[in-house]
């Protein structure tokens, strides 16, 4: 093992990390300030998550860690190895295993139980920021719950291209009260954020932790005229077949072609492991197959 | 001071505090539920659970409002040996611990300000026992609803309606915990 | 066939090999000594001490050594090794009117005692390129004249006695610590020149030049510049007394800015103040140039809505490790949030198409 505290973090840190986590559950979606550390990995690429993991994180874990759904990028296997070298704890790709799973960018396919914690890695936790820049004006107009200019934005939006031109990020409002930034998972995850599991997200950059218990109302800011579609590519998965997962497009060859597969690496590896079979992964057997004759 | 004080503490604080936070966290999580809290020994006539709870959250960035009984001359010496929390008057205090009666009233706790609700006292409601029966809860981290048997429900239906300001309970007994943030509505069973 | 994307933990490792070959360089030319980086390249060691937050020359030389002089990594190499300190306590404010300077001058007085010491400063150098460094000489051993031995006071102190400049009042209050507690805006003048002090170099000093040429224009003199060591004492509880735990070299300025006066302060200079570790004057002039500008309010001046002015923006983006990490995050995957913008685009396109194919039609 290293020389550093069990999961890095030294235990005024982790019980000041602690407290804001229960402010955060007993006052879903409002961003609590809290004192980010510097980490051993730069800002930007997790902290706020890693924070928020090693605070929560007990040796008896099973820690699962994606980037845009896969367990494979490079970020997601730093951060894993992370918490092997500094936690001793236990790690998996299969969703259904992990006791925690550290997020960027998705939500699992697979629905998340009670005993299970999803820790969001959060890039601008406050949603209004690329509306109004300032920090000071911002913390008022959610004091006020004055959400006026967010709604605007999105009836703009309507107006000048038929349509609400946010695709991820898309802001949810939290139990009646506070808008809140869902970090940059595709809107086509927002309905799952009403779940079984804590959801905790941490942002530390911005010095902000905020989380929803399980069971919250959290609802995506829309129009009656124009209500929220959760959005995917409109093709099933070319690898394992299924029509329900979000889908990654892949570029093929110089002539452009491209074919669909899940963005969730383990959905899709259990799937064909039960013995779905997308197009694409068909017709490569079949290739097989008569080469082999 | 007693040699006592200096015993109670975690055996193994990072991965005892881990344990214990993870428990915290559930119960805040999921109003009237009810998990095991423990790890420390810490004087009487505070509990194992409300000890290890302090012990976890507390240091002297927290300041610490002992209420009634609680406040003796023990406990002050075991929180300035293992926490060193300040001890202060319930108006300056971020976390207290007493039972019901001690606590009250409610209104001199801080329940945050409209743009820092979070700014607000967690009390440590010490009862002679957690019984998952009693008031119907409904809110965040309820499925549907739950039940938990309160020390009474108007003050915890008035702390509601201060949402998003208000005040969050944690209920020890023993080695038990369970909690009610400001978001669960009551209901008198 | 796609075969999905594996292996980028052999990836992460082999470029980390590589990375420290790259470090090295040819095996051929002696390696740098960590001495060698402490005592050679002392003003990069400074910067990352000073940008670092923390004054430990070896460990910043070794920074510097690794990062192969990328000075932010090396900087965010102090600062991450920093956190994980235990703390034992803050030292007494250091007195910098005890300092043993190295350097020290005023732009406002010729002659002041203590008197004008010029230092070791690259200001009358000719920029030419000095090539007898190529031969790696030794270079001869110069005359050294004694330190003073006195306390050698602020030339600020001067026009305080006039009560010609604006008396800064010594505050009993604990300041903030900007690396223990959330930013709360708007924030206080302590927390505004810990930002300042390990704000990154060139965005400070951008924001300086940016007052010097118009945006909220307040004309600065360089009251004094002062560098060199001043000790660092702790007060011990145990003891109940202040012991010296060690001496640092500072690089102090103050400046003397034009002040009206407002209706309840006569016409008086008022100050702007940089402190830094190390030598590092374009940083602490710098600093004290952003210092005063931030001030406006306190000294109950209009906000010309200059960017030096606006402390919300000068606290959030003076970090350049915040900042870089931030920039550079981008170039990890964001395949997904893409994704999803492609299937907005071609959605507005198709719907868009739809309306206008009508009016093409018929314009055919």
């Amino acid at each position: 093992m290293s020389d550093y505290n069990f999961a890095y973090l030294d235990e005024q840190t982790k019980r000041m990390i602690r407290r804001a986590i229960l402010k955060g559950l007993a006052i879903p979606g409002y961003q609590v300030p809290f004192a980010s550390r510097e980490m051993p990995m730069p800002y930007g690429w997790g902290t706020g998550g890693v924070q928020v993991s090693a605070a929560t994180l007990t040796p008896e874990d099973t820690l699962k860690v994606i980037d845009q759904g896969a367990d494979d990028t490079t970020n997601a296997v730093s951060i894993r190895k992370f918490f092997e070298k500094t936690a001793s704890v236990d790690t998996t790709e299969e969703t259904a295993q992990a006791s925690v799973i550290q997020t960027r960018h998705r939500i699992p396919e697979e629905d998340l139980r009670e005993d299970q914690i999803l820790v969001y890695q959060v890039p601008i936790p406050e949603p209004l920021r690329f509306l109004e820049p300032s920090e000071i004006e911002t913390r008022k107009m959610h004091s006020l719950e004055e959400y006026g200019l967010m709604h605007v934005k999105l009836y703009e939006d309507i107006a000048k291209h038929g349509a609400i031109a946010t695709s991820y990020a898309y802001p949810v409002k939290v139990e009646g009260r506070y808008v809140m930034d869902p970090s940059p998972i595709p809107k086509f995850d927002n309905p799952k954020m009403e779940m079984a599991a804590i959801q905790l997200f941490g942002a530390g950059r911005e010095q902000r932790i905020y989380a929803l218990p399980p069971y919250c109302q959290v609802v995506s800011l829309d129009f009656e005229d124009f209500p929220f579609e959760a959005s995917k590519a409109d093709h099933p998965c070319d690898m394992c077949g299924a029509t329900d997962s979000y889908l990654d497009e892949v570029i093929m060859d110089d002539a452009g072609n491209r074919m669909f597969v899940c963005s969730d690496t383990d959905y899709c590896a259990s799937r064909r492991k039960a013995g779905h079979v997308g197009a694409q992964a068909a017709a490569a057997s079949a290739a097989l197959k008569e080469t082999a004759a | 001071m007693n040699a006592d004080v200096l015993k109670g503490g975690f055996a193994n604080a990072p991965v005892d505090a881990a344990h214990a936070f993870r428990a915290a966290m559930n119960v805040m999580a999921r109003p009237g539920t009810v998990e095991t809290l423990e790890g420390v020994e810490p004087p009487a006539p505070m509990s194992i659970a409300a000890g290890t709870l302090i012990l976890t959250l507390c240091d002297p960035d927290t300041p610490l409002h002992l209420a009634g009984d609680w406040d003796c001359q023990e406990v002050r010496d075991w929180v300035a040996f293992h926490i060193g929390a300040p001890i202060v008057g319930a108006t300056h205090a971020m976390f207290a611990v007493g039972n019901w009666n001690a606590l009250a009233p409610l209104n001199r706790f801080a329940i945050g300000t409209p743009e820092y609700p979070d700014r607000s006292a967690t009390l440590i409601v010490e009862r002679e026992a957690l019984v998952a029966a009693g008031a119907t809860l409904r809110g965040p981290g309820i499925k549907e609803t739950a039940e938990m048997a309160l020390p009474e429900t108007e003050a915890f239906q008035m702390n509601a309606l201060l949402f998003p300001l208000g005040l969050d309970f944690f209920f020890t007994s023993g080695d038990q915990v369970s909690a009610l943030p400001r978001t669960t509505k009551v209901e008198a069973a | 066939m796609y075969v999905a994307v594996k292996g980028g933990e052999r990836a992460i490792d082999n470029a980390h090999a590589w990375l420290a070959e790259e470090r090295r360089g040819d095996l051929n030319v002696a390696e740098l000594s960590v001495a060698q980086i402490r005592e050679q390249l002392s003003l990069a060691v400074n910067r990352v001490m000073a940008e670092g937050s923390l004054y430990d020359p070896d460990l910043a030389a070794l920074a510097i050594k690794q990062a192969r002089g990328d000075m932010i990594e090396a900087i965010f190499l102090i600062r991450a090794y920093r956190t994980t300190l235990p703390r034992f306590g803050a030292s007494a404010p250091v007195e910098t009117a005890d300092m043993a300077c190295d350097r020290r001058i005023s732009a406002t007085f010729k002659d002041a005692p203590g008197g004008q010491v010029l230092g070791p400063t690259f200001d009358y150098t000719h920029r030419l390129l000095d090539f007898a460094l190529v031969a790696e000489g030794e270079a001869s051993a110069v005359e050294r004249g004694e330190a003073r031995a006195e306390p050698t006071p602020h030339i600020t102190e001067f026009l305080n006695k006039e009560g010609l400049i604006q008396t800064e009042v010594d505050s009993e209050d604990v300041p903030g610590d900007l690396t223990r507690e959330p930013l709360e805006l708007p924030a206080n003048r302590p927390l505004r020149l810990q930002a300042l002090t390990r704000g990154d170099e060139g965005f400070v000093l951008s924001m300086a030049y940016s007052t010097q040429r118009g945006y909220a224009r307040n004309h600065a003199f360089v009251g004094e510049l002062r560098i060199g060591k001043v000790p660092v004492e702790m007060e011990i509880p145990e003891l109940g007394f202040a012991i010296e735990v060690g001496e640092i070299e500072l690089t102090e300025c103050e400046t003397v800015n034009q002040f009206q006066g407002s209706k309840t302060e006569p016409p008086q200079f008022t100050r702007g103040y940089g402190l830094v570790f190390g030598q590092s004057e374009r940083k602490a002039i710098s600093m004290a140039l952003v210092d005063r500008a931030l001030r406006w309010e306190e000294l109950g001046e209009d906000n010309l809505g200059a960017p030096a002015q606006d402390e919300e923006f000068v606290l959030y983006h003076s970090d350049n490790i915040q900042a870089t990490g931030f920039l550079e995050h981008i170039k990890l995957p964001h395949y997904v949030d893409f994704q999803s913008e492609l299937e907005l685009i071609r959605k507005l396109r198709r719907e868009a198409m739809e309306n206008t194919m009508p009016v093409q039609e018929a314009a055919e």
